[in-house]
């Protein structure tokens, strides 16, 4: 049984949820009751009084953001494909500063997930809200403005430009200049390109990289492609940090490093993290919410140890066990 | 020599190009002042240049933005015609015959970019293959809807589809006569005008592709996915790649139907926009200089060839697949490398420190 299976159980089965108790209600419909007498109507007495409940809240957060708008909150998500549901009724929740963790097997829906939220397939059911607006109708650049940045699970760059040019593409919609004030080398250029420079460098020093700023980004050794990849993903002025596999084909060193910097970037910028991860050193070590997905489905949420606790999870991952 | 050093990669080429082009026009002024080059070779000086602006300005669209457009010709034939009408309604405002020929290719330029938006809109709902097609079609929509335009002109522009008969102008005179086209014209287009319509063209291209704008055009074409994953609007930018193209390609076409007396919209056609095309290629996609030299080379080569009769048009295929061949082949590339690594070595003797420990000092 899943986690939020467990949750709803309790809740409708018997007792008291939350700070409405059965007390409260009986309460509430006797003194209902007594106020239709006194105004001379009887209440009908075979109607049966409905008994309130809070709705199985599965949604986990820090507790810090507790109180924040959830920069990412999706209900019921799914999607389709032909006959095939590729995630089938997702509820997730991110809260404002949280490094969240997608993990699952293998063709489990994470990346598609992903492509979920930033509108790369149109959701064929549910809702996604960003900081709470609802994203409905957008398109995935919109998304993107809106506060969504990603990276990709095979590295997505834009090769034939040097690094810098690629960190000032992320800053595409952070700093303004028209086509005409380009052509013409109005002041606004000028003033645009010191702050692209600038800003790129600065986002580039992140990661150390601001040495390679006239490499070719084709050219970057497989881990720095990597990281550049979150530089630029940094550049547009994301609430929240989508990562595919951000440690895939990194060795242990490089991994460490890694999850330093995701802690470092969500501290200095105040974001929000979400990753699709294998290596579980990485998800265990930094991911303060974990999903677990499995066909599509939600088979369990929670802290790195109720996770690595939870049979259903390692059934999905090594098999059932006798 | 050090300050040219310390100016990023992409400034230090456009200044090189920008420097060619300008020696190249001083060497054929020269020349021609001196009566030294024939006098075909003088009657093709402004047909270079405006081959050179076309290469330029496809450059941006299949070089800089990545899409194959085969309808280049088009823009230009529009460009061409209305230039054309522009220089003749203006002669009694404006007597100054460069003044006039400024404005026609103005508005030259501007009605090509119309055509621009107007073909780009469903053109750039497709990618690739299907692009290259649609252009294509679109190059011979124009051209035959040319071929269809009769333009009179008596104090007031009368416009027909039909013939000559249904403008129903009271005397005046015929701009445009269908499949005739233009004849008549008055020969405004000289070689500096020319000249200083590449500058335009290089410098609109060049600021474009380094700029904000420019960065985005080449994103898209690098990664569209990554590029609309940064917030990029990449219909946006394909069709800016794409109009300010078309608007230049405009431009050139008004310099190049008024260099000669008469003119008929059936020369520009498929075949025109291939040829533009293969200035592009053969210079490099995206390698502006490359585009500017090929056009100058390729425009001279078949009336050099003349000599050889019929061969001419044999030897200049040969000679286009010898130099696709030659410049694809990865031993050649890596010959040229190396012998360029040497001389720019014995140059930097002196700065042998300095290529050490500078990154891009290459």
């Amino acid at each position: 049984m899943t986690r939020d299976e467990k949750t709803y159980k309790v809740q409708s089965g018997s007792a008291p949820v939350g700070g409405r108790t059965e007390g409260t209600y009986k309460a509430q419909s006797e003194r209902a009751a007594a106020a239709g007498v006194e105004q001379g109507r009887e209440t009908h007495p075979k109607r049966q009084r409905t008994k309130m409940v809070a709705p199985p809240n599965n949604y986990l957060v820090p507790e810090r953001d507790a109180l924040k708008t959830p920069v990412l909150e999706c209900r019921h998500l799914g999607i389709d494909f032909g006959g095939l549901k590729a995630v089938e009724d997702l509820n997730l929740m991110v809260g404002k500063t949280e490094i969240a963790g997608l993990i699952g097997p293998n063709g489990a829906g994470k990346t598609t997930v992903f492509n979920l939220l930033t509108k790369v397939y149109q959701p064929t059911r549910g809702t996604i809200l960003l900081d709470g607006v609802d994203t409905a109708g957008m398109d995935t650049a919109r998304v993107s403005r809106e506060g969504i940045a990603r990276t990709f699970q095979n590295i997505r760059l834009f090769d034939s430009l040097t690094v810098e040019d690629n960190v000032k593409i992320g800053l595409h919609n952070q700093v303004d200049c028209g086509m005409w004030s380009g052509i013409f080398r109005m002041p606004r250029y000028w003033l645009s390109e010191k702050e692209f420079h600038d800003r790129a460098l600065e986002l580039l020093d992140v990661f150390n990289m601001a040495d390679n700023a006239n490499d070719i980004a084709g050219s970057l050794p497989y881990g720095a492609q990597r990281r550049l990849e979150i530089v630029r993903a940094l550049a547009t002025g994301p609430k929240l940090l989508l990562l595919d596999e951000p440690a895939a084909g990194m060795n242990p060193v490089e991994t460490e490093e890694l999850m330093d910097n995701i802690v470092k970037i969500r501290d200095d910028f105040q974001i929000a993290v979400l990753l699709i991860e294998h290596d579980m050193d990485l998800v265990m070590g930094i991911c303060e919410g974990i999903v677990v997905l499995n066909f599509g489905k939600v088979i369990a949420k929670g802290t790195p140890e109720e996770i690595q606790a939870n049979p259903q999870v390692v059934e999905a991952y090594l098999g059932k066990q006798d | 020599m050090d300050r040219l050093k310390n100016l990023s990669k992409a400034s230090r080429d456009t200044l090189i190009t920008y420097a060619i082009v300008i020696v190249a026009f001083v060497i054929m002024q020269a020349l021609a002042s001196m009566h030294a080059i024939s006098s075909s070779m003088i009657g093709l000086l402004v047909p270079i240049t405006a081959y050179i602006c076309l290469s330029i300005s496809l450059n941006l669209v299949v070089g800089i933005s990545g899409e194959l457009s085969l309808g280049h010709a088009g823009f230009m034939s529009v460009g061409a015609f209305t230039g054309l009408v522009a220089a003749q309604v203006l002669a009694p405002a404006i007597t100054s015959g460069p003044v006039r020929l400024l404005v026609a290719m103005l508005i030259a330029g501007c009605f090509a970019a119309l055509a621009g938006v107007l073909v780009g809109i469903p053109v750039m709902r497709l990618q690739g293959d299907y692009l290259a097609i649609v252009t294509l079609a679109f190059g011979e929509i124009i051209k035959n809807l040319l071929n269809n335009l009769y333009v009179g002109y008596d104090g007031s522009l009368h416009f027909s589809m039909k013939d000559t008969a249904s403008l129903g102008m009271n005397g005046g005179k015929v701009l445009i006569n269908g499949p005739q086209g233009a004849v008549g014209i008055e020969k405004l287009s000289s070689f500096i005008a020319g000249f200083l319509l590449v500058l335009f063209t290089l410098f609109v291209v060049t600021n474009l592709v380094n700029s904000r704008s420019g960065r985005a055009i080449m994103a898209v074409r690098d990664n569209r996915i990554a590029a609309e994953s940064v917030g990029i609007d990449t219909t946006k930018y394909r069709l800016m790649a794409f109009v300010v193209a078309a608007a230049l390609a405009g431009m050139a076409g008004a310099l190049y139907a008024m260099n000669f007396s008469s003119i008929v919209p059936k020369k520009f056609d498929f075949n025109t926009s291939i040829l533009i095309l293969v200035f592009v290629v053969l210079g490099g996609m995206g390698n502006i200089r490359g585009g500017i030299i090929s056009a100058a080379l390729l425009t001279i080569l078949p009336e050099k060839l003349r000599f050889i009769g019929d061969f001419r048009m044999l030897i200049y295929a040969i000679v286009l697949i010898a130099v696709m061949l030659f410049s694809n082949n990865a031993q050649v590339r890596m010959a040229i490398d190396g012998l360029r690594g040497r001389l720019s070595r014995k140059d930097d003797d002196e700065a042998l420190g300095d290529a050490i420990e500078g990154g891009d000092a290459q």
